[in-house]
């Protein structure tokens, strides 16, 4: 069974808000599966699937659809970090088995204004690990994705500059884009005087902490052909965790090296052949490692490859994040793999910012990092292209 | 410079599975778990071995205590507990044995430190045991 060509994105909406102090998680929940549900010209009774992740109040799916009032014959509530919606995507292959027909897919968090983030933790607490990783004083995510970025320089002489040409990639797209949260362009040297978080990371390799969501609606070929809108046709998907490996960690590359060829060979795409690539940019180094084990380059060569504009979209060699991604627009629930999805299809639809807009966008590709990078981290992969590809 | 005794210290919940750990570092020993089929160390401890799954078991066996740095970061942004001690190394480990293990490393020089130093074990009182800290070797 393959997925291609047997679901269609036919509903996107990103949550405006960056800062929601009045409103709760559960209402963020609702307003963006609202929005996505109008976007494809549905409504919530056409639902017969749900999914939801870690960020989800209460029971996931149990207490949402109650909540939403929904009806599904089909749940899931995968959870691998922010990588968890572009695996969810993937998941409504259960389209193509004929168990669904309307998906919807939610995430909304408030971690600005509502304090830390509590979910991550949790699970961590019984982790059978937990033992070994909890007293060395980890400074939350930017900790581990450090340790990966230090080694990758080590082994491959990646260096500040060029990580920083992806925060200045991310900023030029952002100004185009009214509710980002960091709108203003920045250079090189504004982002290698930021101050040290976590050696070698500065503040701004780091993403922005926002409030928001966003939700897709994925629907079956028959119910797309019946819909006014333009939809995004899902050609391929793959997903793989990555843990410690007994130890043995490496920590310079991700789980991308397994989770994008699956995609790419379930599309029958090849990545010369994409587009436009929403990639997961938790951190600039992120970028990076995801870009080389996607195969955009050899591996080693991601900090050279992102250098003299490469990512700057329409017209550098692989136009990325055109929404200013997690490093300036927004990151909600600390989790950016639904905002991914929802900028990919903006460009298969033509409809992102007209400036970044990569002229004749056919084929983009998703991809979504969860947990941390190199280790106990979910990777997933999504294929996407035009109505008619 | 850090040394060990700065760092906070909380102590480890142990398990059926990791408590010979804990009970030897308790007296500034370090044992790995071993695999009794396969001769494979196993990091995080477990009572199998996750590389061939022998039905054989494990056994404890002490190791050296000395690694190279294989990774670290100077954490400017201490958390919790940690809030008042930046800067401060967390790092991965790699030990002679093989086990890349997450760790701190205290009394070095921040502005020199690199990947492939070589360090050398140090415990530090926590709770009911110790936690394995490195220092230079």
């Amino acid at each position: 069974m393959t997925i291609r060509g047997k679901a269609f994105i036919a509903g996107a909406f990103e949550h405006p808000g960056r800062e929601l102090p009045d409103l709760s998680v559960s209402q963020i929940h609702a307003e963006v599966a609202a929005g996505a549900l109008a976007d494809a010209g549905l409504g919530f009774g056409d639902v017969d699937a749900y999914f939801c992740a870690g960020d989800a109040p209460g029971f996931g799916p149990l207490s949402m659809a109650e909540y939403l009032g929904l009806r599904c014959s089909y749940v899931d509530s995968t959870e691998t970090g922010g990588s968890s919606y572009v695996v969810h995507a993937g998941h409504a292959a259960a389209i193509a088995e004929g168990k669904c027909q309307v998906a919807l897919v939610t995430l909304a968090g408030k971690p600005r204004t509502g304090g830390a983030y509590p979910g991550a933790a949790g699970r961590m607490a019984n982790a059978p690990e937990s033992n070994f990783e909890r007293w060395q004083g980890m400074p939350g995510a930017v900790g581990g994705y450090a340790l990966a970025a230090q080694r990758h320089m080590y082994e491959f002489g990646t260096t500040s500059e060029q990580l920083a040409e992806i925060k200045v990639a991310a900023s030029l797209h952002a100004q185009h884009n009214p509710d980002a949260f960091l709108r203003k362009a920045v250079t090189v040297e504004e982002v290698l005087d930021s101050p040290m978080v976590s050696s070698p990371l500065r503040r701004m390799d780091c993403c922005v902490v926002t409030d928001g969501g966003g939700a897709v609606v994925l629907v079956s070929p028959e119910v797309a052909r019946d819909l006014p809108r333009r939809t995004a046709k899902v050609l391929g998907h793959g997903e793989a965790p990555k843990h410690t490996d007994n130890g043995r960690i490496d920590l310079t590359y991700s789980g991308a090296v397994w989770s994008g060829p699956r995609a790419l060979d379930e599309a029958g795409v090849a990545v010369g052949d994409v587009d436009y690539a929403s990639i997961y940019d938790s951190f600039t180094i992120t970028v990076v490692e995801t870009i080389e084990d996607l195969g955009f380059c050899a591996k080693g060569e991601g900090g050279r490859f992102v250098s003299d504009g490469a990512l700057v979209a329409p017209y550098g060699k692989l136009p990325f994040n055109t929404d200013g991604g997690g490093l300036c627009n927004n990151h909600p629930a600390n989790r950016g793999g639904m905002t991914k999805i929802i900028e990919a299809v903006r460009q298969l639809r033509g409809e992102a910012h007209p400036p970044v807009q990569v002229p004749d966008c056919e084929i983009a590709l998703v991809h979504g990092t969860g947990g941390s990078l190199g280790t106990r981290m979910g990777s997933a992969t999504l294929i996407l292209g035009r109505e008619d590809a | 410079m850090t040394t060990v005794a700065e760092l906070p210290a909380f102590g480890p919940d142990p398990t059926p599975e990791d408590a010979p750990f804990w009970e030897a570092a308790a007296e500034d020993r370090l044992v790995l778990p071993r695999c009794r089929g396969c001769a494979t160390f196993i990091w995080y401890p477990r009572s199998f071995c996750p590389q061939c799954h022998s039905p054989k078991g494990v056994e404890w066996v002490p190791a050296s205590g000395r690694g190279t740095v294989y990774s670290f970061t100077v954490s400017h942004r201490g958390m919790g507990p940690y809030s008042e001690h930046a800067p401060y190394v967390v790092a991965y480990v790699e030990l002679e044995e093989g086990p890349r293990v997450l760790t701190n490393i205290v009394g070095a020089d921040l502005d020199t430190l690199g990947i492939g130093d070589p360090v050398t074990i140090v415990f530090q009182p926590a709770g009911q045991s110790k936690v394995p800290r490195f220092g230079p070797a």
